[in-house]
Parts: C-alpha cells; structure tokens; sequence
C-alpha cells in the first residue's frame, strides 16, 4: 500500500498539515504548528471529496460546448491577439486569486506584464488583506501578516481580535487560544466571542473609534509604554494629541461600548507580559479599512508590543495563499517579492530577471473593484482572464459586477468547477487543484510551506500553470511549468525584495517543515520575528500615523434602517464553489440565512424561519431569519458563500487599500409575503 | 475669501480643522484670548482628578497650524467688531478683515455675587484647573460650590486625591437638571462612599479665609473653594456688533447670525432657543458651519442631549427628558441603592426620550444609541434595562439535560445523538468519539461536553446493569 503523501489543506490560511491517501482519504498531520495536535475542522476532515467529486470539469468548454485543449487554446490566443491588436495591451485584463499558489501567482504576474503587457491585473485578496497589508506597510514598512510564529498566541497572558471570528473559519486556530485571555471585538456574539473573556460589541463600521476609545485609555491612565515609544517609534508626539477628541464616553456613544469595558480591555493589555493585537476583516473591510487598521497597530505600538518577543500585532490572514498570493506581482501595483511595481530599481531587477528591458514593464494598474468595473466599458478591458476567483458571489455589489462581465468580449475562466463566474465564460479550462499538484504556500504566519500532489488529476484536466504556459507560447514566449522550475525563477525575482524567498527550496521546506520568509540565502535560517531588532522602515523604527474616526460610507436612515454586515460560517469557504458541493458541508448549512435579533424579529414581525427579503439601494435578496441574541438589535447578518450577499454590499473603496466597505452597509429587511 | 474664527476654544479649533480638511485654500485666521493651544475642556475633570496629564488634553500640536496655513493669534482677545468695514480688533489694536467670520466665543464661569468669593477659584478653564491643584497641594480640606455636572467631577476628582470635601448644592438634589430626585440621591449616596460630604438645599452666602458660610450661619470648613456654578455665553461683542442676541447669540440652522457674513457655535450660540453647554452639539455646529463656509449645504436641526459623568468609580449617564413621570410618558425603572444601582427608561410613543443610568452597566452603549437614533423601543424593555437578561437559553450543559438533535462539537457538526450512538457502538472514551465522530478535533472546546456525554452514558451503564 502506497503511504500517504504529507500535505496541506485546500482552504484558509492556516494550512493545517494533512496527509492525503491515494483514494482520497484525509488524516491529519500531527507535525504541523498550525494544526498541532492533529486538529481538523470539518472543511479539512472533508476536503478528500473534492478529489472525487462529480461535478469535476474535465475538458475544456468554448461557448458551453466541449473541444479539445487545442482548439480552446487557440482560440482563446486568436481572440487575446486581436483584442490587444485592435485596443491596446490593457485591454485584457486579468484577475487572480489568494487561492493560488506562489508559483501561479508570480507567473500570473509575469502573463500580464510580459505576455500580455498589461497594467490591468489584480485578484480577490484586494477584497481581503489589503487594508491589513497597506497599515503593516505604513507602520512597520513590511506586511508579513503575522510577524511571529502562531505557537507565541498559546504563551501570551492577553490576545485582542479585532474583527475575526476563527472559531468558524479556522477552527484549530481556537487551540492557540487557550492559554490568554481573549478579548474580542464583534458586532456579534461570534462562536469566537462566546469564547472570549470579554467581548466588545461595537456598532458595524465604529472599529476605528473603538481603538481610538481604547488608546485614549492607554495614555490617559499612564499605561503607555514610554520607554519602548522613545527607542523604537516615530510620531507619537501627534498621535497623542489626536486621540484628546476621542475620549472615551464620546467613543462610547459612537460604538455603544461602554466605557467601563474599554477601561476593562485596555488594564487587561496593559498588565499583561506578553499581549498581542489581531485584526481580521471585520475591522478591514471597511471604507476606512487601512485607517482602523492604523489604529489598533498604534495600540499595539502605544503598549510596546510590536517586535517584542512574544508580543505583536497580526492580521489573520484568510485565503489559503493569502499571504503569498500578495507578494509576488497578482496585485496591481506590486512585482515579485513585494516591490513596488513604480519603484525604478524593483523594475529593473524583475526586468532582467523577465529578459525585457524595464520601460517595457507597465505601470499600476486598476485595483480589483475598479477594474471589474470598468470591464466592457469604453475605456476599460474587453477581455478577461480569470483565475482561481468567483467574483459574481465574492465581489461586492455583484449584480453590478455580473452585468460588467456580461459586457466583456472575452471573458475566460479557469476553475476546478462550474462557478457562477465560470458559467458566464465563453472559455472555461478545467485546471487541476490542491492535491493533484504541486507548489508552495505561504501561511498567515508567513511560513512558506510546501503543498505536495498525492492523487492523479483526472484525465483532460490541465494545471494553471500548463494554461499559462500554453497561452505565452502562443503569444511568443518558451515558459516552463513545472512547479519547481518556476519556483526558482520566483525566488531569484523576489532576491532583495522584502519578501526575500532566495533561500528557500523545496528540499528545505520539506525538511524544516515550512521556513519564514524573509530567506535570503540557502544558509540563512529564516525569520520568524522578523522586527525583534528593527522595523522594516528606513530608519528601522515603526511608525505611528494619527487616523480619524469616519461614519460608515453609507450610514442607516429611514429608507435603510438596519446594518447589514456579512461573514462566514464553519462549514463554507470563500463564495462556496468547493464547499456547497460536499455533500457534508452542504447539509451542514444548505443555505443562505438572515441572522437578526428577537427584538427586531418582532418590530418586523418575523418568526425563525420565515423567508426575508433584504434590500439595500444595489440590490435584493432573500434568506431565511435566525432570531438570535447574540446579534446587535440594529444590525442583520448574512454569509456571504451563496451569490446573493455580495447584491447588497457597498462598493465604496478605502483611500489607500482599495478595498470595498463588505462590512457595513444600510439595508431594509421584510418578510416575505 | 478671508475667514476669521473669533475663539479658539472646542468649537473654533473644531471649525478651523473641518474647514481646512474641506478646503486647503481658504485663508484662514484664528484669534484667540487664551493664550494656550486648544485643549479639550471634557478632559479637565481627569486633569482635575490626576488621571491625565495637562499636555494630554491639548487638540493641537502647536505645529498645526503653520503645517496647515492658519494664522493663529493667540493671547489677544477680540475687543470690537466693525460689521461695517468687515473687521475685527483686537485689545493690542490690532485689525484683521474678513470676508466670513466665525464667533466662538464660548461661554464664562458664572462667578456668585457673595462676598469673600474672590478667595474661591472657578472651575473652568486649564488655567483654573492648574490654579485648583496648586492650591489643592498645601490644603487640608476643600469646599466644591455648586453641585451640577462639573461641581459633581470636581468634587470627585479632589476627593480622589484624598483631600476630604464638602458639596454644596443650592437644589434639592444633585444635578437636577439631568436627574430625577432618586438619581440625585443615589449619586449622592455613592459620593458620600467616596469621601464626598454632600450638602444639597443650601444656599452659600459667603467665602471666609476658613471656608463658606451657609445662610443662616452655619460655617462649612475648607481652605480650598472651588465654583462650579453654572456658565454664561459669552455674547458681548456680537451685543456691541447689533446682532440679535437673546440668551445666545441667536443663528440659523445654518449657524448663521442675523448678518449673512457672520457665523456663532458653540457655547455662545442660541440654536432655536437653546444654547448648548456640552461638547457634542458644539462639534456638530462646528461641522455644519464648515461645510455652509466652504459651500456645502449642510444644515444644523438641533442635538440630542447626552450627560455622561466623568468621575472614577462613578457611572452616569443621563440623557433627554428624564423627569418626566407616568402621567406623560411610560416609565421602567429600577433602584437599588444599596448597590449604587439606579436605572430609568422615559418611553413615549414608543421612542426613548430620556434614560439614566446610574452603576457600571452594559446598558449605557445601547441605550445611548437608541436615544441619539430615536428608533422603536423593542417591547421587552426589561432587556434593555439588563443586557442578557432575555438571552435566549442556551443549550444545557449537562449532558442529562441536553437534547440528542444538540450540536455538541460545531467544528465537525457532531451532535449529542451522534456521541451517543458512538457510545452504543463501544467508544468508551474520548478518543474512541474523536476517531469516529471527529468531535473534538477542530478547536477542541467542545472536549469537556463530550468527556461529560461520555461520562454520563457510562453512568448511566453503571446504574441499569
């Protein structure tokens, strides 16, 4: 009997360690940190059965009808040739995925830029980690999400989340949890709040006034830590005098935390030894995103816990590569390595790298909302290429984004199955997923780990990196697919970057089980704390930026009385195309629910079950009511993995990250008649 | 265009940054008497009480204002105001023009007609407050005049210094305009535990180097005063000026005077016959002037009125009508005295229109909420009165209790039914319900419940064989 081959699973960014049998079955690794213990949540437990399930695409598909890979291939190269022979290079576009691996990422960075030679490519972890991302960046002048291994949440005495709900989206992240006391802050009593020590229940886009609330605390009661401030900060001196207008009975009639919790959490974090702050995206996804963000770094800098060890600030990273997929050139203003796609020595180092001379790279491009919504206008791209990304359910006001696909001339979809998206495409490619291939992943915590084949993909099926490879052939250019080819192509595009994988090989990965970037030689061990003795930042101090508190980009009213703000839920991944076709997750939760709180329910006379239609001014949709508690009396929660959610959500765009406002919008909710 | 704002307290220092962060053109002017940086007068009471620091009150970094192109003349108060050549002077003769004015004059400390009062120190300004706690060192005992909002955190911030201090209050009960008279007395009761001596329906009639004598000649001892007696809108120059002031200077909803070219906000404006003594009001008018200033159309309709006690270890907030009583209104209420606990909903046509809550509780936020939106008050209104009290049941957690259809492990959607039929099938521990079910193997909270499920069948076991 052939042994299991080690691996990781296809979901969230903690990617749990798992072996995978040849038919298919899953057991859990017991060596990984992540999942330590062997622990598995039920989307990993079941994740064998999208190896095995029927609703598998096999063969490419050209207006719905099956042809061979040639045809599809050439057609697809024809139609791409004389839409950027008639429009210009940034006529086609492309979108990727944080579900990619690092190899696909970078190479899909390279299609564009080099095949292509368009600006116009983004991905969904614009909609996920680019708020975390542009605050990490601005204080620490790096983004590794979390800057230390998750093994130190289990020693830490207190751990503030800000907005993320683990105890559904990755269960065994809970396990690191055991130790501190947990403080969390949600506009819902969250499987992870009831968890908590002490749950903080703001109103939905109030996070930014709340960490204000609590870093007025910080100072007014003398917690600060000066000693840390002096040697290791810059620009305290403005932040303090920003925060006298957030004192914290006004913080209190803005986010309807009362003050006596706030004085609670801040002692708690004070007193402890070793504290570290968390943001997920419910303090991210907002029109403020970066700013909020901003805003619990500078508590976690006002306490002195960045680059501390056993203390810190993190984002919970959430797509399985969310991490990697935002280092290495999918992201509209980024080359490999996380450089700056406008910084003039990045350009030339992934210019030679790439073989072209550095002014035949393009600039930044559109960022991911933006550009899906230019699709198939005047000015913006008529093609599109797609991958590793369900946007007609994940992006939001996607009724909207659905018409803008709709208008494309080309619109060409590479997906495992037949998505929502996929079922618009005038070209899908059946592509091969997680354990039938292989490449690497960089987790939350910034280990790069390797992800290994274990099962032969079905026949007909191609990787995503064949289809690149196929399609640059056709435009003129001799490309490798083989994972580990491409891999080192990456770690000598990301040399010198800040996300510096040189050193790393497979082998090593193997062997260490995971290293940390940065690893800039095969010698050096990797970090994993990388701010113990510097920050990232020119002068190797982090930096503190005053931010203000904002409403909301579209606030309740009489026409829209009522929050909406939208989540997960256990058993769903992302917009759902791989987890509402398992048998056991979909039966687990079938489908989309209106949670909402018993005094509302009676204002609106609604009972448990009852159908609900919720309207905001973008759209409509329905689902069923669940009465509970443990939601705020003037919000509704809706799971966004079934199209329908995303109808309702505020495209208004953070300044800085781009990211949409997912997180709060103004909606009306009825029964339905 | 040439804007000058005449005071640079809350509300001028709040208009010159909305109308900078408006409009990076205008010319902008700000005078000001006090000679300090703006600072935040809701802070003073912690400065009061050594919970913040002076420097920790101020709104701007002295730097602001080059770094943003305001001129700021600070230290020269505005003595006239020439509407006819659009100027204002300042007491060093000094003539600034402008196109838009902005009074922000705020308000002063109404200092009692009563002899000897010069001896007392008013609590108003961070010059008072640094005057107070110079004095407050070398004193044995101190006397707080006037028992409303700012007497109440004085009085508290002294006493948490450990000097011993006496309250006088003219009403029946403390802060009477914001509490009905059990709340009066219950944040009186709770003062007294702090060390607070409370003396309400007295009248002071004089300041003696020894302390203040009551009418009727009784002599309360102390060598610190303090008066906390109320505040008067600062309305003299625009009086002198011709604009219409009655208790304020009277504006529009668009914070305008009578004169088109002038605008008040603040403690010094008359908004449909109220003048505002709180901060948030005066942001607000603050935000809407700015915005009519740079040519926005917003339009100012009045504030909700919220009174959140700053003091240590007390807990108030008070809010809206609420003295009103069950012949106008529907009224929830709830004492506990000995507790400190006093809580009261004023409901009228199914909106909440006053609350007090008096004691730590979870309400406040809530409550606050509801009040500032004017949204329906929810029919359970103990609920709101008791965050948690309605919380539905949850499921028991004694595995007796528990029904079969119960989810015990969330992470592998395992149910109590699911461990039992595990059982019946010979798992006898957790790790035989964990290899069959996968219970516990996600976060492993669930581990205790099912330890207990499993303890429990095999209990069960024990008393049938």
């Amino acid at each position: 009997m052939e042994l299991p081959v080690l691996t990781h699973c296809p979901y969230c960014a903690l990617q749990c360690g798992m072996a995978i049998t040849p038919e298919a079955a899953v057991t859990p690794r017991t060596d990984i940190p992540a999942n330590a213990g062997g622990a598995l949540c039920q989307k990993g437990w079941t994740a064998g059965e999208l190896l095995t399930n029927g609703e598998r695409l096999t063969g490419p598909l050209l207006h719905g009808r099956p042809v061979t890979w040639e045809v599809a291939l050439d057609h697809v190269a024809g139609r791409l040739s004389r839409i950027r022979a008639e429009h210009g290079p940034d006529a086609v576009a492309v979108f990727g995925g944080g579900g990619l691996t690092n190899e696909k990422a970078y190479q899909l960075g390279k299609f564009a830029r080099v095949a292509l030679g368009t600006s116009q490519i983004d991905y969904n972890g614009r909609f996920c980690m680019s708020s975390a991302a542009a605050a990490s960046t601005r204080a620490f002048g790096m983004d590794r999400g979390m800057p230390f291994p998750i093994t130190d949440l289990a020693e830490a005495d207190v751990v503030l989340l800000a907005g993320g709900n683990v105890a559904e989206t990755m269960p065994p992240f809970v396990r690191h949890l055991a130790g501190p006391r947990l403080i969390v802050v949600d506009p819902r009593r969250t499987a992870t709040a009831k968890l908590a020590w002490l749950h903080l229940q703001p109103t939905p886009g109030t996070d930014l006034a709340l960490a204000l609330g609590l870093l007025h605390l910080v100072v007014a009661e003398g917690l600060a830590d000066e000693e840390y401030i002096a040697a290791r900060t810059t620009g305290f001196d403005e932040v303090r005098t920003s925060l006298a207008s957030w004192w914290p009975e006004r913080v209190e009639r803005v986010t309807g935390v009362p003050v006596a919790r706030m004085r609670q959490a801040v002692r708690a974090m004070a007193a402890a030894g070793r504290a570290i702050v968390l943001t997920g995206r419910g303090a991210e996804q907002h029109a403020k995103g970066t700013d909020t963000v901003t805003a619990f770094i500078n508590l976690a800098l006002a306490l002195g816990l960045p680059g501390t060890p056993g203390s810190g600030y993190g984002c919970v990273t959430g797509q399985g590569n969310g991490q990697g997929g935002r280092e290495h050139g999918q992201k509209a203003d980024q080359l490999p390595g996380y450089r700056k796609i406008d910084d003039p020595a990045a350009r030339e180092h992934v210019a030679k790298v790439w073989g072209v001379h550095p002014d035949d790279l393009p600039g930044p491009g559109r960022s991911a909302y933006e550009l899906l919504d230019a699709l198939g206008t005047p000015a913006g791209p008529r093609a599109l290429l797609l991958f590793g990304s369900n946007p007609v359910v994940s992006a939001p006001r996607s009724a909207h984004v659905s018409d803008r696909l709709g208008a494309l001339d080309l619109l060409v979809v590479c997906d495992v199955v037949m998505s929502e998206t996929a079922a618009m495409a005038e070209v899908v490619f059946p592509v091969t997923q997680w354990a039938e291939e292989t490449g690497t992943m960089t987790n939350l915590e910034g280990r790069v780990l390797l992800r290994r084949k274990a099962v032969e993909p079905p026949a007909g099926v191609r990787s995503d990196l064949e289809v690149i490879r196929e399609l640059a052939a056709r435009l003129g250019h001799t490309w490798p697919s083989d994972p580990r080819v491409v891999f080192d192509e990456l770690r000598e595009a990301s040399a010198g970057g800040l996300a510096d994988y040189a050193g790393i090989t497979y082998e090593r990965i193997e062997a260490d089980k995971g290293v940390f970037w940065p690893c800039p030689s095969p010698d050096h061990p990797g970090t994993p704390r990388p701010f113990l003795d510097r920050f990232a930042t020119p002068d190797g101090r982090a930096r503190f930026t005053p931010v203000e508190h904002r409403p909301a980009a579209e606030e309740i009213d009489e026409d829209y009385p009522v929050y909406l703000t939208t989540g997960r839920v256990l058993a769903h991944y992302q917009s759902g195309a791989q987890t509402r076709r398992i048998a056991p997750l979909a039966e687990a939760v079938a489908e989309p629910f209106v949670e909402l709180h018993p005094d509302l329910a009676e204002e609106l006379r609604i009972d448990a079950g009852d159908m609900v239609r919720v309207s905001s001014r973008r759209g409509q949709t329905q689902g069923a009511a669940r009465i509970s508690d443990a939601i705020r009396r003037d919000t509704v929660f809706m799971p966004f993995h079934w199209e329908g959610a995303n109808r309702l959500t505020n495209p208004a765009l953070d300044p800085t990250s781009r990211m949409p406002e997912f997180k709060v919008c103004a909606v009306k909710v009825e029964r339905v008649a | 265009m040439r804007l000058v704002v005449v005071g640079n307290g809350m509300a001028g220092s709040r208009l010159v940054t909305e109308v900078r962060a408006r409009d990076p053109h205008l010319t902008v002017t700000v005078v000001g008497a006090e000679t300090c940086q703006p600072y935040n007068r809701v802070l003073l009471s912690n400065v009061l009480a050594g919970s913040a620091r002076p420097e920790q009150v101020r709104l701007l970094d002295p730097t602001w204002y080059a770094a943003h192109r305001v001129e700021a003349i600070f230290g020269s108060a505005v003595t006239c105001l020439d509407r006819d050549a659009r100027a204002v002077v300042t007491e060093d003769g000094r003539r600034v023009p402008y196109d838009v004015l902005v009074l922000a004059t705020g308000s002063d400390a109404i200092v009692p007609p009563i002899p000897g009062v010069e001896r007392a120190i008013p609590f108003r300004t961070l010059d008072d407050c640094e005057r107070i706690l110079e004095s407050a060192g070398g004193s044995r005992r101190a006397v707080v005049i006037g028992g409303g909002l700012l007497g109440v955190e004085a009085a508290r911030g002294l006493a948490g210094r450990g000097l011993p201090v006496t309250l006088l209050h003219l009403a029946g009960h403390l802060m009477e305009r914001q509490l009905d008279m059990e709340a009066g007395e219950v944040l009186g009761e709770t003062l007294a535990g702090l060390g607070v001596d409370i003396r309400t329906g007295v009248n002071a009639e004089a300041v003696l180097p020894d302390g203040v004598r009551l009418a009727g000649g009784e002599l309360v001892e102390g060598d610190l005063v303090v008066l906390a007696c109320g505040v008067r809108p600062v309305t003299g120059l625009a009086a002198e000026a011709g604009l219409e002031v009655r208790r304020g200077i009277v504006v529009d909803d668009e914070m305008r005077t009578d004169d088109p070219s002038i605008f008040a906000i603040g403690e010094c404006a008359e908004h449909d016959g109220t003048v505002y003594g709180l901060v948030a009001p005066a942001w607000e008018q603050a935000g809407v002037a700015a915005d009519v200033i740079t040519g926005g159309k917003a339009l100012y309709r009045g504030s909700r009125m919220v009174t959140r006690l700053k003091a240590r270890s007390v807990e108030l907030a008070a809010m809206g009508e609420t003295q009103l009583t069950e012949e106008h209104a529907e009224v929830v209420r709830f004492s506990h005295r000995a507790r400190g606990t006093y809580r009261k909903l004023v409901i009228r046509d199914g909106r909440l229109v006053g609350a007090i809550v008096l004691g730590e509780s979870d309400a406040v936020g809530t409550l606050t909420q509801l009040f500032d939106r004017g949204g329906p008050v929810p029919g359970d209104r103990a609920g709101l009165l008791f965050p948690g009290l309605s919380a539905t049941a949850h499921v028991a957690d004694s595995p007796t209790l528990m029904p079969d259809a119960a989810k015990v492990c969330q992470c592998n959607n395992v149910t109590k039914g699911q461990i039992r039929a595990c059982w019946e099938a010979g798992a006898r521990d957790v790790a035989g319900i964990a290899a069959a079910t996968r219970a516990t193997t996600g976060c492993g909270t669930c581990r205790d419940a099912v330890e207990g499920i499993v303890g429990w069948l095999c209990e069960q076991e024990g008393v049938s064989a």
